[in-house]
């Protein structure tokens, strides 16, 4: 059954940034493009389970820490060498300052 | 003695298996404590700084060359093709080595055509190369799973002096690329190349064929070896700087530890070394954080240098200790180069199956 879990008040995380968020044990992502609208994925590349909060997020794009392997944040899609497998999303909504992520 | 090592530090042999028994393959790494906004600060990317080291790189290698193209019926022609050489054959080293983990430029396209014009130059399959780093920086001097490591224990003395003009990795190079072009991966390739990204290999592989094909096929019918000077020649003559800076990297120093303070040396180099190596000397603070373009690792260095062993002040250095290291494991294969933390440093990471460095054998004798 799926529910809308708070991850974060929407002051948590910058423009073009990227925060962590775990729940029952799973980590998240939680982004905000520069124009505010806010993104989850999975927490770790899908190449090495690297925790992508640590990496760089640029022009819709996270890049994960260890490897340089690149995701577009808004469809999870992996964007080459070295990451082959597509981030797993979720959906969010903003309200009354708090971003939620709809887990299954 | 030869068998035995290679198979200790095969990628498909018995090392391989106890690495990940031992929980060293894709582990938890060391990494010196850092403010969150300020990493993000250091990782931000730019081209101005490679926009114009690439133009300075590329611009005097036109330069050098057709100066010694006028030159070429007279002894004068020999510093510029030298100085046209090491920046072919050892300059596209770091750039390969930059451009390939995507951060010298912001413009993800100048990245890739320099990581592809970089990779001919320094006769590595683009593909192929990128997956072998992934596995270097993944496990960093733990046997049996970096394809990288450079000095064996022991050693292979020939082959690491040979290579210092290109004698051994050109042509297994050129044996690869033949491999390639017949559609065939060696066994070490197939062990970190994903079945999806092969034709890659074999695509490049054809392309640079004909292009070496149409090289000799010139001198050949000019009569003239000038062709093999400016291309694929350098790989050959003008290499021995890519070693003299690889070498420093991790020669003589632990292996199977997670921590890259105690297998990597950061060294002190002058603004010219700096320039042609593109600040990899600043090797410690690449491998912790590998995401920072190198013309900030200057700036990481500040930032986290209390919590490494102290940087070796030049080049001669660090040879100095890592030539009569690497001699001594050639009887004494426990032997390394055991870095002191600063006093403030926080301790290395160590999970009980994860030595200090000493390499002790992961499979009981």
């Amino acid at each position: 059954m799926p529910q809308w879990i708070p991850a974060c008040a929407t002051d948590d995380v910058d423009p073009e940034d990227v925060i962590p968020f775990e729940h029952a044990g799973e980590s998240y992502a939680v982004y905000r493009s520069p124009d505010d609208v806010y993104y989850a994925t999975a927490g770790h590349c899908s190449h090495e389970r690297e925790l992508l909060c640590d990496g760089l997020v640029m022009g819709g794009v996270i890049e994960c820490p260890k490897h340089n392997g690149r995701f577009d944040y808004t469809s999870g899609k992996a964007m080459g060498a070295p990451v082959l497998v597509d981030l797993r999303t979720y959906p969010t909504k903003v309200e009354g300052g708090t971003v939620y992520i709809e887990l299954a | 003695m030869g068998r035995e090592r290679l198979e200790r530090y095969s990628l498909v042999g018995p090392d391989s298996r106890a690495a990940v028994d031992a929980g060293l393959a894709s582990a938890d790494w060391y990494r010196s404590a850092v403010p969150r906004k300020r990493m993000k600060e250091l990782m931000r990317r730019c081209d101005g700084p490679a926009v114009r080291d690439t133009a300075l790189w590329l611009g005097l290698m036109i330069v050098l060359a057709g100066v010694g193209i006028l030159l070429r019926d007279s002894w004068w022609c020999v510093p510029f093709f030298a100085a046209y050489g090491v920046l072919y054959g050892s300059a596209s080293d770091s750039r390969w080595h930059e451009c390939g983990h995507g951060t010298a430029f912001r413009t993800r396209w100048m990245d890739e055509a320099v990581y592809r014009i970089a990779s001919f130059m320094v006769m590595r399959d683009p593909t192929a190369s990128r997956w072998s780093h992934t596995r270097h920086h993944t496990d960093t001097l733990v046997v049996g799973r970096d394809p990288e490591i450079q000095a064996m224990r022991p050693a292979r003395l020939a082959k690491l002096l040979a290579n210092f003009v290109g004698l051994v990795d050109v042509p297994v190079a050129m044996r690869l690329m033949v491999l390639h072009v017949g559609g065939r991966l060696s066994a070490e390739e197939a062990d970190y190349v994903p079945e999806s990204e092969r034709p890659k290999v074999f695509r490049t592989a054809r392309i640079w064929f004909a292009i070496y094909a149409v090289v000799i096929a010139s001198a050949v019918v000019s009569g003239s070896w000038l062709p093999v000077v400016l291309v694929g020649g350098p790989a050959l003559y003008g290499r021995y700087m890519l070693y003299v800076y690889g070498l420093t990297q991790h020669s003589g120093l632990g292996e199977n530890v997670v921590d890259h303070r105690l297998n990597t040396r950061t060294v002190r180099m002058n603004a010219v070394n700096r320039f042609l190596y593109s600040n990899m000397n600043y090797h410690v603070e690449h491998h912790m954080f590998p995401m920072v373009p190198y013309h900030r690792l200057p700036e990481l260095h500040e930032e986290i240098k209390g919590d490494l062993a102290p940087a070796y002040p030049s080049i001669w250095a660090a040879y100095r200790e890592l030539v009569p290291a690497v001699l001594r494991q050639l009887k004494d294969q426990s032997y390394y180069v055991r870095r002191e933390l600063p006093p403030g440093a926080r301790p290395f990471h160590e999970p009980s199956t994860v030595n200090d460095g000493r390499a002790l054998p992961l499979i009981p004798a």
